[in-house]
């Protein structure tokens, strides 16, 4: 695992933080840019992770793990849809969610970095889904009050499937922390890997803070404290340390990514790209 | 005899809207008495629909017939990445076709969201004597023998819908279609 540098006051997460050229300002953009960019962050991030879950499909410890896995994965496919379908028609320009979803290169994704991060060892894959669910099911949770009827809907709909995927990991990690020696190790490890990928879910940047003031999207600072103490629980229930804090790794929201996720499209969109329009 | 059948028709139609109490919109809410005998005859229809993933349920059963109206049928889909929900739309569309309601669209609705507290009491026996416990929210049973010694064997089964369960009684594995 490479080190990294410590974290320093100035890497502290704030609406302030510079804003790389090209990314959203929100004093030029109308509201539907807004709303657009927004539709993508949440769409892509159940995308790509329900592309990576995809990938233990008869990989799995056993067949029961397999199932489990496939099927959140279909849930968060199932949550991408929606959101990249109205993405598209808030967008206006004929794009539906299949060309959001297959026709658009790394640059464009909004997603970020935890999702996208390899499944590793299954204690790996576990460490992401409880780090992910537990945020995803905050953040649904408060999504369901939006003024943005169809975000309200479907988070509304969704929420009750990510408690379920939250309550499954959080029991995998319990088990394995609380495991064999080895067990332990791994979803130490796992956990200490993933953890660095943590504060960029709370990142309040320009976007974030231009639909959390409206009512259309999260105030996502105001869910950290919640989230810290839903992991701890776990953590501690599964004898299991808490990571350090590292320095933030950002700008997926803004498109910059690690190099795992153009191998990612590039498994997930060549058919469609190689065969467009292809039907089955 | 023609009599009969629309006295027939009327009761089925009443104890489906009966079903739907509480959770609907304001076509639901309208007395039955006042529904068109277009509205009735596309309820028919759609009694005859099955699930595609858990055939012996019809579509109205599993409770994704939101409103039914001249013109439009609302559904809503069971779980968000169910791949079974094109098809249900798709299969609801034939059944649609064939009777001649080509004209009746179908639209999706997200909320308020599904829950298993839709399925109809009829729904759920049929589940129980397919072999699938039906949802609850007290102690397990067992669809084969009915003891109530069971274990949960994994949080999901073979569709998103179901978790799979052993009984300890008659060592049966069986499903069950969980709460939600």
């Amino acid at each position: 695992m490479p080190s990294l540098p410590p974290i320093r006051p100035e890497d502290e997460i704030c609406a302030a933080k510079d804003v790389p050229s090209g990314a959203f300002d929100p004093r030029g953009e109308p509201e539907g840019g807004a709303l657009f960019e927004y539709l993508l962050r949440l769409g892509d991030d159940s995308l790509v992770l329900g592309q990576r879950l995809g990938e233990w499909c008869g990989h799995a410890p056993s067949v029961e793990v397999d199932l489990s896995l496939a099927n959140i994965a279909l849930d968060l496919i199932g949550q991408a849809t929606f959101f990249l379908e109205h993405a598209g028609a808030v967008e206006g320009t004929g794009r539906d969610g299949d060309a959001l979803a297959f026709r658009r290169d790394v640059l464009d994704f909004r997603n970020c970095w935890l999702v996208e991060q390899p499944n590793g060892d299954f204690a790996q894959t576990m460490a992401r889904q409880l780090l992910f669910s537990t945020w995803q099911k905050l953040l649904f949770g408060h999504l369901v009050a939006s003024r943005e009827p169809r975000i309200a809907a479907i988070a509304e709909k969704a929420v009750k499937e990510v408690t379920y995927h939250q309550a499954l990991a959080a029991e995998w990690v319990i088990r394995l922390g609380d495991g064999t020696d080895e067990s332990r190790r791994r979803m130490q490890d796992g956990l200490d890997w993933m953890w660095r990928f943590v504060p960029e879910l709370f990142e309040m940047d320009a976007l974030a803070a231009f639909m959390a003031e409206r009512g259309l999207g999260a105030d996502l600072a105001a869910l950290r404290g919640d989230y810290d103490s839903a992991i701890r629980a776990v953590v501690e229930e599964a004898t299991l340390t808490l990571p350090k804090d590292h320095r933030p790794i950002l700008g997926g929201r803004r498109g910059h990514h690690s190099e795992h996720l153009g191998h990612l499209l590039a498994a997930m969109q060549f058919l469609p790209r190689t065969y467009p329009d292809a039907k089955w | 005899m023609v009599s009969g059948v629309v006295l027939v028709q009327d009761n089925s139609l009443r104890s489906s809207r009966a079903k739907l109490r509480g959770v609907g919109t304001e076509s639901e809410q309208r007395p039955s008495t006042s529904l068109g005998t277009n509205e009735s005859r596309i309820w028919q229809v759609l009694e005859s629909v099955p699930d595609p993933e858990i055939p012996v349920i019809s579509v109205v059963d599993l409770g994704i017939v939101r409103s039914v109206e001249a013109d439009r049928v609302v559904i809503t889909p069971t779980y968000t990445g169910c791949p079974a929900a094109q098809v249900i739309e798709r299969d609801i569309r034939d059944a649609l076709d064939a009777a001649g309601y080509r004209h009746v669209r179908i639209e999706t609705a997200l909320s308020p969201a599904w829950t298993t507290d839709w399925i109809t009491p009829e729904g759920r026996d049929k589940l129980r004597a397919y072999g699938i416990a039906p949802p609850t929210r007290s102690e397990v049973e067992c669809p084969q023998c009915g003891s109530a010694q069971t274990e949960e064997i994994s949080r999901f089964g073979s569709t998103p819908c179901k978790s799979l369960w052993r009984c300890r009684d008659c060592a049966e594995p069986f499903d069950l279609f969980k709460c939600h």
